[in-house]
């Protein structure tokens, strides 16, 4: 990485007495997986330029119990739940930002029941809203004209009714937005929902990802939006199947910003 | 002697409607069944629901040829039902076509309804071809094979014969009213069935009074049969989609609810106050630990198992279903089909014995096996696309719980990954310590 941004963690936040605008929530897979790393970072440039005040939990942030809970195992996902709320409540946090539709859904719908009250936005969301507030900007950039179309995450589209704001800000790169044949509510899963991103699926006949990647391909894209680290996974795994990734990129909005203007 | 068909009329209605209140009231035994979950907030939107997606059939012409069709048999039935109303007047009382004192408005109402008993017909034999001859992928399933079939067949049929039963009558009233027959009084417009009556022209009177009769009293029974065909058919959704848009989940379709049973649990295991050697207070009651998840239809809600006789098996949830559609087991129609036969299984049960007696059968394994429940993604493709608003995802996440929970059954990769969230705090075994090592590559 060629510029380094500097992150501060909330521990640091609170050593210095001060409270940042919102919390980057950044979830495991943008911890930990390679490919959703750089998601992380690109939003990490984003909010930097935009001057927004920004934290992270760092050490102190776990799995907020999402794909416990969709597996069934309703006692972890409480156990996670209650120790993130106990370090999120200490902090005072207010506002919660995060990229991965799934923290997104978990954090703003299930965790107020158990002493999690906080107002909690997508990613696209936020960007949309510093792009509202003339804090960051959007230009076409590098990606102007070119074909894109955007898979609607399940937790972000149908789980959380967004379907505007990751295709506001696509409009703001004055790109070629095209539509797959089945989008916003009735867009296909990418297949990782559900726990389904850590076991093998049962047995059938094609996998959910090769179905939903064909739906993208017919649109001749020249990139695939995501707005969800574990989309951008199964879309990826995808295109690689379709021998496509030479020609077409998987990319998530948020890297698609930040690219755009080489920031 | 004359009032003979009064009487036996009266005795008809009163068995046919008798029946069908005892059924019913089974089927709301059978609903409470399940466990109280509190769907008595937020009436105003509850009642806009209602109005919106069943009276208002918002979420039908999402699909517009199956949507427009289903909206002239909806809006047919619904009023051709006013008819139904003289029809039962005149049963009783021995008259004939008691409200053509109305007279220009009569004449406009029988009008009205002869156009939408023609359309109604029209809707039927374009269902029954998309069923049969078009043979549309949902309907074929694995699971419509047998009765599932031959109910959504039968309907078909059933509407068929009313319609043209009521049309059959209006054309021999038409020319008996041509004849100046004693009691068929001048009343009404027939623009369908004046194109039926030429083939009764040369008849007797007698026997066009047979025929008018024979029509009526057909077409009056055949309603009543078909009220109690509802019972055992899937086609209750005619009356049950209405409470069940009602009681329908108003949260995000992502959240899931939070067991409370569970939060007990966790809450007292987190307090660093709580005794944990505590012995449970005198003068309570031993609790029996509540069971986790759902195994059988009554660990479920009395909501899902309203939905399940709501279903109409249109099999909208499993055409959108991305597990479904790459070849998977997991059917959400099936999921809703299967919790509506065992509850039924359970009801019978208890006719039978009084109380529920052990048959040694459960909703899990018996009819809903673990590879089904293992396929669906949560997507919440099922529920956002049900006509009236069912929730198949919300049966599959609390029998997961069972499973995962009561049996320790979960599949070994989904293990592991409990596991590396218990031990480190991510699905994926890396170290919590490295949590923020992307900040430094």
């Amino acid at each position: 990485m060629s510029k380094t941004v500097k992150v501060p963690t909330m521990a640091e936040y609170m050593a210095q007495g001060k409270k940042p605008e919102v919390l980057f929530w950044v979830g495991c897979a943008g911890s930990f997986d390679d490919r959703a790393k750089k998601i992380t970072k690109a939003f990490v440039k984003l909010l930097h330029n935009a001057n927004v005040d920004f934290a992270v939990l760092g050490t102190e942030e776990s799995c907020t119990g999402d794909p416990a809970k969709r597996a069934g195992n309703e006692f972890l996902f409480q156990m996670q739940a209650v120790t993130n709320i106990e370090v999120m409540n200490a902090y005072e946090i207010k506002k919660v930002v995060t990229a991965c539709p799934h923290c997104f859904n978990t954090l703003k719908n299930e965790y107020p029941a158990l002493g999690g009250d906080y107002e909690v936005m997508h990613h696209t969301q936020f960007l949309k809203s510093l792009l509202e507030e003339g804090r960051l900007k959007v230009e076409g950039g590098k990606f102007k004209g070119k074909r894109i179309t955007f898979h609607d995450p399940c937790y972000l589209g149908r789980a959380n009714n967004v379907y505007q704001a990751p295709r506001d800000l696509l409009q703001k790169l004055e790109v070629e937005l095209i539509e797959m044949k089945r989008s916003k509510r009735n867009g296909l899963c990418c297949g990782a929902g559900g726990a389904q991103m850590f076991k093998e699926p049962e047995p059938g006949n094609k996998d959910v990802n090769i179905e939903r990647t064909e739906d993208a391909l017919e649109t001749k894209p020249d990139i695939i939006a995501a707005g969800c680290p574990f989309c951008n996974t199964m879309i990826t795994d995808g295109v690689k199947n379709k021998e496509k990734e030479d020609t077409i990129e998987v990319l998530d909005i948020a890297e698609l910003i930040a690219n755009a203007q080489d920031i | 002697m004359q009032y003979i068909p009064n009487i036996l009329f009266t005795i008809i209605l009163a068995v046919g409607i008798g029946y069908f209140i005892k059924n019913i009231r089974k089927i709301i035994r059978n609903i409470r069944l399940g466990k109280e979950v509190d769907r008595t907030d937020n009436k105003k939107e509850r009642f806009n629901n209602m109005a919106r997606i069943a009276l208002g059939q918002s979420k039908m012409v999402r699909r517009p040829i199956s949507g427009i069709l289903h909206i002239i048999v909806y809006l047919g039935f619904i009023i051709i039902n006013i008819e139904v109303l003289e029809i039962i007047i005149d049963g009783i009382f021995g008259t004939h076509r008691i409200f053509s004192f109305l007279g220009e408005f009569y004449n406009f109402l029988i009008g009205a309804f002869e156009i939408l008993a023609f359309l109604v017909f029209i809707g039927v034999i374009l269902f029954w071809i998309r069923r049969n001859v078009i043979k549309l992928k949902r309907f074929w399933n694995p699971e419509m094979k047998g009765w599932p079939k031959n109910d959504g067949n039968l309907i078909l049929y059933f509407e068929m014969v009313l319609m043209t039963l009521f049309l059959v009558m209006n054309a021999a009233d038409l020319q008996l009213q041509g004849l100046g027959a004693d009691h068929y009084i001048k009343a009404g417009a027939y623009p369908i069935s004046q194109y039926i009556a030429p083939l009764f022209s040369g008849m007797t009177e007698a026997t066009l009074i047979m025929i008018e009769r024979g029509a009526w009293w057909m077409h009056i029974i055949g309603i009543l049969v078909f009220l109690n065909y509802l019972y055992f058919s899937k086609h209750l959704h005619i009356l049950l989609a209405f409470p069940n848009t009602y009681y329908g989940d108003l949260k995000p379709k992502g959240q899931i609810d939070n067991l409370e049973a569970v939060t007990k649990e966790v809450m007292l295991m987190m307090d660093p106050n709580a005794d944990p050697f505590a012995a449970p207070a005198e003068d309570t009651e031993e609790e029996i630990p509540e069971k986790f998840g759902a195994s059988d239809v009554m660990d479920l809600n009395w909501v899902q198992l309203l939905n399940s006789y709501t279903c109409t098996e249109c099999g909208r949830c499993t055409s959108e279903c991305p597990a479904n559609q790459t070849g998977k087991k997991l059917s959400p129609r099936k999921i809703m089909m299967d919790t509506r036969d065992r509850l039924q299984e359970v009801g019978d049960n208890i006719d039978k014995n009084g109380s529920f007696v052990d048959d040694g059968k459960q909703l899990l394994t018996d009819y809903i096996t673990p590879e089904e429940l293992w396929a669906c993604t949560s997507c919440n493709a099922c529920v956002e696309t049900c006509p009236v608003s069912i929730s198949p995802l919300s049966i599959i996440l609390d029998m997961r719980r069972y499973l995962v929970m009561e049996q320790s059954a979960a599949p070994s990769d989904l293990n592991n990954m409990m596991s590396n969230i218990e031990n480190n705090g991510a699905p994926w075994p890396f170290n919590q310590m490295d949590r923020l090592n992307w900040n430094n590559e």
